[in-house]
């Protein structure tokens, strides 16, 4: 699973690299959606920040 | 030009000429003053478009008594524009011609792709070729826009961003573009009969599509290039949806081809991202662009080697034809390019 540092109101989607921003009232284990891409991205610390993928739910698309 | 533009519409009956005139009917600079067709001169418009009953009281004219008008819309048969040429050009400073007469600019390329010489060889440098994310600057000073192809804005709108980026093998892609119905024009022929026609998948070109030509001409930058198209007729009505595989010619990341779509398409107004982890709509789909003026352009990087799948919806008639000429419209005249095309579709559909 790929990570990312952040800064402490803009970090990189770790999947399509769009600019995110947090607020400071962010909260370590918060999920955010990135606007482009939809990813579900976890917020794991906030102290450094570090953001990845949310772990996904089971696959409910098909054909 | 003024503020309020008058315009006309030649070959006013088809699919392309309808579109049209819908979209111009609620355009707040733009009046229409006559629109043509031979079959029906005399007729009301609402014959043959129901759905602008009680919105026009307009009829048909015949093309040989067009008026003067600040800008002329051509949506004849491919051939008639060349060949009456000269009788257009006296009618309006302004010619947006939506057949294929002069979007090549090119006249070796014309006689590859359409099997004759081009019957006005001398023009074929002074029209622009009309996708406003290719070509917004040289719109906007133009006289004279040939409207692209519906498969080939589809196309080109998304493989664009990955060759003018130079990171694909420039003699390797293929594009599969499934084409609803309308995309064949408003007459008849045995194939088009319902019961022929329904439920058909009808791989209908699978080599030898002139939109090739347009593809070609507008990819190209500068280096030989080789797209192998194929377009396959599916019981859609509108829409049309561009699979096109390319080949990375260097290490690139997911997240690196997002970076190049986000850096072309991110301040477009009609051209839409669409690639997401969850939903029901992760990747473009045409129905949901019925009637509107969007393009959107998914991807898929393949793990497992260097292809990336491209993938491209428009509305034919729209995007792909009428809505790209009222596009054109705005910017030649000086208009926000949005305006009269913020329909933004349905959904469910």
């Amino acid at each position: 699973m790929t990570t990312a540092q952040a800064t402490a109101t803009t970090f990189e989607c770790v999947v399509c690299g769009a600019p995110i921003e947090l607020g400071d009232d962010t909260l370590q284990g918060e999920l955010i959606d990135c606007g482009d891409c939809g990813t579900e991205l976890e917020v794991v610390s906030t102290q450094p920040f570090l953001i990845q993928e949310a772990p996904q739910e089971a696959e409910d698309w098909g054909q | 030009m003024s503020r309020e533009v008058r315009v006309a519409i030649a070959g006013g009956s088809g699919y392309t000429g309808g579109e049209l005139l819908r979209l111009l009917l609620f355009h707040p600079h733009v009046q229409v003053q006559q629109i043509t067709s031979e079959r029906f001169a005399g007729k009301p418009v609402t014959k043959v478009h129901p759905n602008l009953r009680k919105l026009t009281p307009l009829k048909f004219d015949k093309i040989g008594d067009l008026q003067p008008c600040d800008l002329l819309f051509l949506c004849l048969p491919h051939g008639e524009t060349a060949n009456r040429w000269d009788d257009f050009v006296r009618l309006a400073p302004k010619v947006i011609d939506l057949s294929a007469d002069f979007r090549l600019n090119d006249a070796a390329a014309y006689r590859h792709a359409y099997k004759k010489h081009h019957p006005r060889p001398d023009l074929l440098q002074r029209f622009v070729y009309g996708i406003p994310e290719l070509h917004r600057d040289e719109i906007r000073d133009a006289d004279y826009v040939a409207s692209a192809g519906c498969n080939a804005t589809a196309t080109i709108l998304g493989l664009y961003p990955l060759y003018r980026a130079g990171v694909v093998d420039p003699e390797r892609t293929v594009v599969e573009v499934k084409v609803g119905s309308s995309e064949a024009g408003n007459r008849a022929n045995e194939g088009s009969h319902h019961p022929e026609r329904s439920n058909c998948l009808r791989s209908f070109s699978p080599t030898g599509h002139r939109h090739v030509a347009e593809i070609t001409q507008e990819l190209s930058f500068g280096s030989k290039i080789q797209v192998h198209f194929s377009a396959t007729a599916v019981d859609m009505v509108r829409g049309a949806l561009a699979t096109s595989h390319v080949f990375l010619n260097q290490g690139l990341e997911e997240k690196d081809v997002w970076k190049i779509y986000r850096e072309h398409y991110a301040a477009e107004p009609f051209v839409r991202i669409v690639k997401e982890r969850d939903g029901i709509y992760r990747y473009p789909e045409p129905k949901l662009l019925a009637g509107t003026n969007f393009c959107d352009v998914g991807f898929e990087r393949d793990p497992a080697s260097d292809r990336v799948v491209v993938i491209s919806a428009i509305d034919n008639l729209m995007k792909g034809s009428a809505g790209q000429a009222v596009q054109a419209l705005n910017l030649m005249c000086g208009f926000e390019e949005r305006t009269a095309l913020e329909f933004p579709g349905l959904h469910p559909v």
